[in-house]
């Protein structure tokens, strides 16, 4: 039981660390740091970089939020931790 | 029937709606009124925090800033919506798995320490009641605009219906209230938006118009735009930042810790059932903001291109024979001169919305050159060759100044919607304000009655009377807070910046520490509010005054403003946080670790089974 609460909680862990790199690359990465770049891309009539800071990285957030929840729901059921 | 009559009708609805709310969802018990009995669905939960959320700050004034920032206003739009993430992720299932009513609690109860928990309430107050002053102020400015009476009677009669809904009701009637308000606010948001896209690019989806062609051509609306004010002597819409990019970079990570470290908006999730539902409705929270939050770029510039083509007709957009704004893509592809004496509008013949809007002041027009015409511009480029052009045109200066809380309060008046969509701008904008202060409210009441009455001085106090002291508290609260809308102290707009500084730098690192360290102990985490909480206060009241008395900044002895590579004092709550972390870990190693029950609870509260209905136990 003691391994497996670890195990449960490294794997936590290591979502959330994948989350958080996709999370940062789309809103600090293409919209801030590498901005200049992105911009070079044409998405419709939006540079792409200006898009990623006034519109993409909400979307991408809400899609990260509901991905997280699924994700945990499947870990939760796989190390039998789930609500009953 | 007049915009007038109209107004009242649709504002004393929405005030009508909210109050039979309230009495429908009575709170009878300390758990229903703290946390709405645990029982909210993680939709309507979602609804609720959107409502909360949205301050009149979001409704009114984003979108101008962002017309006005262009590119770098992005970092409230990344900033108040990836905060989202940090709390789905890192804080709420934790807490809701908790079980307690409060921020405070929480830290109170992990870091077994009475103080912990008294630095949690002192920031959890001057964060909220720093918030709260925009709020009341915002509702006193929508009343007098709208309803024709004075800002002071607006802010009574806010106060008045804020009591009624949240005194009485608590979370469970608040909750409720704010599914209605957040209706009305989207409603109020999207509806101009989407005829302005219409007539702008003929696409109905303001996000999808905002990246199309303007009506009749192959320009891209945002191609035109950065035409348009490089022209006059802007700074290219796109790409224009107003700082630097690491300053950029620090704020945009300062508002999202500041968002999800705020404690009224984690508060939030004690009310739904389980663990995973407040993981699902952080997610219907930010479906429900993005809604106005992916809009508002689109009304900012679209308001940005109509203000510039009512001023000066070489944009390329006219008045039709309704009085209706419309695209003319032959001058619009010309790239026609707007230098020329005749693009610019001739004062006489300015548009009624004008005029309208000239009386509240917000809105000036002063004939630099004499030439009864309006020259809209930057006189302080520096862009030599649209400097050059200005010069020979004989402008003598910019001409028309417009505050920027216009663009979303004005935006159906400048394109001609009937009369209901400006009264439901009016509601909307109410509904926004009334919303955000009655769950700053219940922040506040809950920390008051729960935290420090309960929790300090009477541990024994009864359900019935804890629940007594919590509606007292609220009341004590609004009428605070009412005072400070009334007496707004010259400070009003800094404060703003210290309530996320605060959030970012004491409250979420050490929540988060609390969760997914477990080893940190008493010491560490007291050490590094403290810590957090000191660096972002010496920052902003260096800039801007000890506790914002005029003539006390100390702005010199640090260097000279910014002198911290250059970011901004309302930037700073990221560079706390990470000041409070390294401190926390730096006393955590040189003191004893936690007591093995507060690490057995750190384990529990790590995993979702075994989730209970919340409660107020010590």
């Amino acid at each position: 039981m003691e391994d497996q609460g670890k195990a449960y909680w490294s794997a936590t862990l290591g979502l959330l660390g994948k989350i958080l790199a996709v999370w940062f690359v789309f809103s600090f990465g293409t919209g801030i740091l590498f901005v200049e770049a992105m911009n070079s891309i044409s998405l419709g009539g939006y540079p792409l970089g200006f898009w990623f800071a006034h519109q993409g990285s909400i979307y991408i957030f809400i899609a990260l939020i509901f991905y997280y929840g699924k994700a945990m729901g499947d870990l939760d059921r796989k190390f039998d931790v789930h609500e009953e | 029937m007049d915009l007038q009559t109209m107004t009242y009708l649709v504002v004393g609805a929405s005030f009508a709606l909210y109050i039979g709310i309230a009495i429908w969802a009575r709170a009878g018990s300390t758990s229903e009124f703290y946390a709405a009995g645990g029982s909210v669905h993680p939709i309507t939960n979602g609804m609720a925090t959107a409502a909360d959320w949205m301050s009149a700050a979001s409704f009114i004034s984003m979108a101008g800033l962002i017309a006005n920032m262009g590119y770098g206003g992005g970092l409230f739009l990344m900033g108040w919506t990836g905060g989202y993430v940090l709390l789905a992720m890192l804080l709420a299932p934790y807490l809701r798995k908790f079980g307690k009513f409060t921020v405070p609690q929480f830290i109170g109860d992990r870091f077994y320490s009475q103080g912990a928990s008294t630095v949690a309430v002192i920031c959890l107050l001057t964060a909220s009641i720093t918030y709260i002053i925009g709020q009341m102020t915002g509702v006193g400015v929508a009343f007098s605009r709208f309803l024709g009476v004075s800002s002071d009677t607006g802010i009574y009669m806010g106060m008045a219906i804020v009591f009624a809904y949240a005194v009485f009701g608590g979370m469970k009637g608040i909750t409720y209230t704010q599914v209605a308000q957040y209706i009305v606010l989207i409603l109020a948001y999207t509806v101009p938006a989407v005829f302005i896209s219409l007539q702008l690019t003929g696409n109905a989806i303001p996000q999808l118009g905002l990246g199309s062609d303007i009506s009749g051509t192959d320009m891209a609306l945002l191609t035109k735009l950065d035409q348009v004010v490089t022209d006059l002597g802007f700074g290219q819409y796109t790409t224009t930042t107003a700082g630097s990019k690491l300053n950029m970079f620090v704020y945009t990570m300062s508002l999202m810790i500041g968002t999800a470290g705020l404690p009224h908006v984690i508060m939030r999730f004690f009310t739904v059932a389980k663990v995973s539902d407040a993981r699902s409705s952080a997610g219907w929270a930010l479906i429900f903001i993005a809604l106005l939050y992916t809009t508002a770029p689109a009304v900012g510039a679209m308001a940005k291109l109509n203000l510039h083509g009512t001023v000066n007709t070489a944009v390329g957009l006219e008045t039709a024979a309704d009085g209706t704004m419309k695209v003319n893509p032959e001058i619009v592809k010309a790239r026609a001169d707007v230098y020329a004496t005749e693009a610019s509008l001739v004062y006489e013949q300015r548009p009624e919305w004008m005029k309208r809007w000239e009386k509240t002041g917000l809105l000036k027009f002063e004939d630099k050159n004499g030439d009864g015409r309006i020259q809209y511009y930057n006189d302080k480029t520096k862009n030599a060759d649209a400097q050059a052009k200005m010069d020979a045109a004989g402008w003598k200066g910019n001409e028309l100044t417009v505050n920027a809380d216009i663009i979303v309060l004005a935006n159906p008046e400048i394109a001609l919607l009937p009369n209901w969509v400006i009264a439901l701008v009016a509601a909307g904008g109410l509904a926004a304000a009334l919303s955000t202060a009655a769950g700053l409210l219940m922040a506040i009441s809950a920390a008051v009655s729960h935290d420090l009455v309960k929790g300090v001085f009477v541990p024994d106090i009864s359900e019935k009377n804890e629940l007594l002291a919590g509606k007292i508290a609220m009341a004590v609260a609004i009428v605070i807070s009412g005072y400070l809308g009334l007496n707004p102290p010259g400070f009003a707009a800094g404060t703003v910046a210290l309530a996320f500084g605060i959030a970012a730098g004491s409250l979420f690192p050490a929540i988060m520490m609390g969760i997914f360290s477990k080893k940190m102990n008493k010491e560490g985490a007291m050490a590094g509010m403290l810590a957090g909480l000191f660096v972002v206060l010496f920052y902003v009241f260096a800039h801007k005054g000890i506790f914002f008395i005029k003539g006390t900044d100390f702005v010199d002895m640090i260097g000279g403003p910014n002198s911290f590579f250059g970011i901004t004092p309302e930037a700073f709550g990221a560079i706390g946080a990470l000041v409070n972390f390294g401190v926390a870990f730096i006393v955590d190693k040189m003191t004893k670790e936690p007591p093995p029950h507060i690490q057995a609870m750190v384990e529990a509260v790590r995993i979702p089974r075994g989730a209970k209905a919340v409660d107020g136990a010590h």
